[in-house]
């Protein structure tokens, strides 16, 4: 199955958003963080939301994620309208679907690693005993095995984040959305976590969104580079880096 | 997400915030101690009230009087039934059949009068009464010095504290009366006390012209050998106990002071009040009684003795709808008792609020992680009512305990003052299993609706906002 999402060209899209709009209300004045941005990514893409602070590219992702509701316009996640869902069901889309990382981490400080990875498993409803093993392997692939029972003080950023993948993970969604993931991290920490996005995005044919401001970490990793301003998108092209790197691979569009 | 888990959660999270959710906790325990300490203490004064006035005799006794007696009190009563003149005679055929009655223990005559007692050649004039030896295990013998009459026929008597007082040359003093009993029956108990009374002696029938003369008053009764001559006589007790309470004391004039063994009374023939009416109606040497006391099985078959006994054309009193009243006047005092004993629980109810409020701020970002890897709002809502909950049942059961801590603390310290005061201890705190129960259980429910509105709150928690605050 490892590649499943990257050799078959797949037509069908993971995330289809038509004229989405998100406008905040802050007394008087309308804030339009989101206005009518309509964009495709295809099941098994990597690709970067890019654009500086306040262009809407955390708004975009906080939309796909269920975390937030479009003003007007729909998202399309696998043919669900997260627009239509009741909060109830868009609670099991972001469970089931939809795996997160964030810039600050974002571990509750009170639980272990363990903990934490296993957190999700309880929403789910997942046995205790079965919880335990799936949390252990999933924070041994990230490396953190010889951790488990530390604190989230207790560890690096790059760490931290590393147990935030392995949390992202840990319900097999098919969407990883990532919010500058590496924006709290030293360039060496921050590479290895990109790698390791795309290691699963290739493994495992994980479709991932990126959110950042960084062009050349986006070109780098991503197949597909999204540009927006001021809640607009104002341009969408193929990564020629990624290209360049990835001809030696295999495919591409 | 499962109970369990929600369970372990809650507790883990209590513990996260260790003092303020401690307080919290300890709030609602002192809530529902003062309200275990009230409703007990409600509970114990019931009881025990309930318990004294069983054992009184009082609940259930009915006094049976012959209509004759009473013709003047009670007209109502009287109205329906046979005409006074008519009514049957309280006699020893009638104490018998009353006694054979269903659900009747005994039924003995009231034999009481007011005589002359010597002490140490100083005369007392008292009221004297006999005495059943079902009567010991009334509470009023409780604190007895001495003992109890040793048989029915004894020439033995207990005498009353006050009475004691008043052979040792003693004034009472006025209020709170605190003598000790014990020192009045040292110099008391196995002395002599002489009794002057006036004995009804049955004439032989033709040796009295004032026998013929009330024949003939009412010779449509024919009542050969009704006759009586009275005879001064005199007769010595030991004094073998001295009573600290009063046993008669509802009887209010008329109640004794000195107490005889009833079968011992009853052979002494003392002239009786009624005698002197009586005795051109009875039939014979049969005893007339002026009044008969019936001693009930218990206190739910009062009113079908009594009923039974008013068809057999006789007066009857009883205090059973003193007891009715007595306990609705419990009800009334646990009802307020209770009101006071919540407020306590209503403070610690605006606490678990309070507490909670403050968690929400304090979690937000953490309801906002857990929102964005998949909680549902039910979620976050369940673990917020589990961590409420889970103050409440600890709350309740520390509270339970401590409530009942303080009830053992104050029953101790009471039976002390009692003690020293030479009181018999009493036990007048209960906490029943049931208000064990009840008091977690309410402790609980409130601590939940006191979880209702923060519960809600952190649900309705927007994630986007929750995470963006640092």
């Amino acid at each position: 199955m490892s590649n499943a999402g990257n050799s078959q060209p797949n037509s069908a899209p993971a995330i289809h958003a038509e004229q989405l709009c998100r406008h905040y209300r802050m007394g008087e004045t309308v804030i339009r963080a989101v206005d009518g941005v309509t964009l495709e990514v295809r099941a098994g893409e990597f690709v970067a939301l890019l654009g500086s602070s306040g262009s809407g590219k955390s708004s975009v992702l906080n939309l796909i994620a269920g975390l937030d509701r479009p003003t007007s316009g729909s998202v399309i996640v696998h043919d669900r309208n997260l627009a239509r869902l009741s909060r109830e069901e868009l609670a099991r889309y972001r469970l089931r679907t939809v795996g997160m990382v964030f810039q600050s981490f974002n571990l509750i400080p009170s639980m272990t690693l363990a903990e934490n990875v296993e957190l999700p498993m309880r929403f789910a409803e997942i046995e205790r005993g079965k919880r335990d093993s799936l949390a252990r392997e999933a924070l041994t692939r990230v490396g953190l095995q010889s951790r488990m029972n530390h604190r989230p003080s207790e560890l690096s950023g790059g760490e931290q984040q590393r147990a935030a993948l392995a949390r992202a993970l840990i319900n097999r969604p098919e969407l990883l959305l990532a919010d500058e993931p590496t924006g709290n991290l030293d360039s060496h920490t921050g590479t290895e976590i990109m790698n390791m996005i795309r290691e699963f995005n290739r493994q495992l044919g994980m479709t991932v969104v990126l959110v950042t401001h960084e062009r050349a970490l986006a070109e780098h990793y991503a197949q597909r580079l999204i540009f927006l301003a001021d809640g607009k998108l104002i341009g969408d092209e193929a990564s020629s880096a990624f290209v360049a790197t990835a001809g030696t691979e295999r495919e591409r569009r | 997400m499962k109970l369990p888990d929600l369970a372990e959660l809650a507790v883990r999270n209590l513990r996260e915030s260790l003092l303020r959710n401690s307080l919290t906790t300890i709030g609602i325990s002192v809530g529902v101690a003062s309200l275990v300490a009230m409703l007990s203490l409600g509970i114990g004064l019931q009881q025990l009230a309930s318990r004294r006035l069983m054992k009184s005799g009082l609940f259930d006794t009915v006094v049976v009087t012959s209509r004759r007696d009473l013709r003047n009190f009670n007209r109502d009563q009287e109205a329906g039934g046979p005409a006074p003149g008519e009514s049957r005679i309280l006699d020893e055929a009638t104490r018998q059949e009353i006694e054979h009655m269903p659900n009747v223990l005994e039924a003995y005559p009231d034999i009481r009068f007011i005589t002359e007692l010597r002490y140490e050649d100083k005369p007392h004039l008292t009221m004297v009464a006999a005495l059943p030896s079902s009567a010991q295990s009334t509470d009023a013998f409780d604190a007895l010095q001495g003992h109890f009459f040793s048989s029915e026929t004894a020439p033995e008597v207990v005498i009353q504290k006050t009475f004691a007082e008043e052979l040792l040359g003693k004034t009472p003093k006025s209020g709170l009366d605190e003598t000790n009993v014990a020192a009045l029956a040292a110099p008391l108990l196995g002395k002599e006390l002489t009794m002057r009374y006036a004995q009804r002696e049955a004439a032989p029938p033709a040796a009295s012209y004032v026998g013929s003369d009330k024949a003939n008053a009412s010779s449509d009764q024919g009542l050969a050998g009704a006759a009586y001559s009275v005879v001064s006589r005199e007769l010595k007790f030991k004094i073998v106990g001295v009573a600290d309470l009063d046993p008669e004391s509802m009887r209010g004039p008329t109640r004794a002071r000195v107490f005889l063994p009833l079968k011992l009374a009853e052979s002494l023939h003392v002239m009786q009040p009624t005698d002197l009416r009586e005795v051109s109606r009875a039939p014979g040497d049969q005893p007339v009684y002026s009044s008969v006391n019936v001693r009930v099985k218990g206190p739910g078959q009062v009113q079908a003795v009594e009923d039974a006994i008013k068809k057999m054309g006789f007066n009857t009193f009883s205090i059973l709808d003193a007891s009715r009243s007595i306990q609705q006047f419990f009800k009334v005092l646990d009802v307020f008792l209770g009101i006071f004993g919540s407020l306590a629980l209503a403070v610690a109810f605006i606490g678990i609020v309070n507490t909670l409020v403050m968690a929400i701020l304090e979690r937000r970002r953490e309801i906002g992680i857990m929102k964005a890897i998949g909680a549902s709002d039910g979620d976050v809502k369940r673990l917020f009512f589990a961590e409420a909950g889970a103050m409440g049942i600890l709350g309740g059961i520390v509270g339970v305990a401590l409530g009942w801590a303080i009830g053992q603390v104050i029953n101790l310290g009471t039976n002390v003052y009692l003690k020293r005061q030479s009181f018999p201890p009493e036990h007048f705190w209960s906490v029943p299993w049931w208000l064990v129960a009840f008091a977690v259980l309410f402790s609980f429910l409130v601590s939940l609706a006191a979880g209702l509105y923060p519960a809600g709150r952190a649900a309705r928690l927007d994630p986007v906002q929750a995470l963006r605050y640092e």
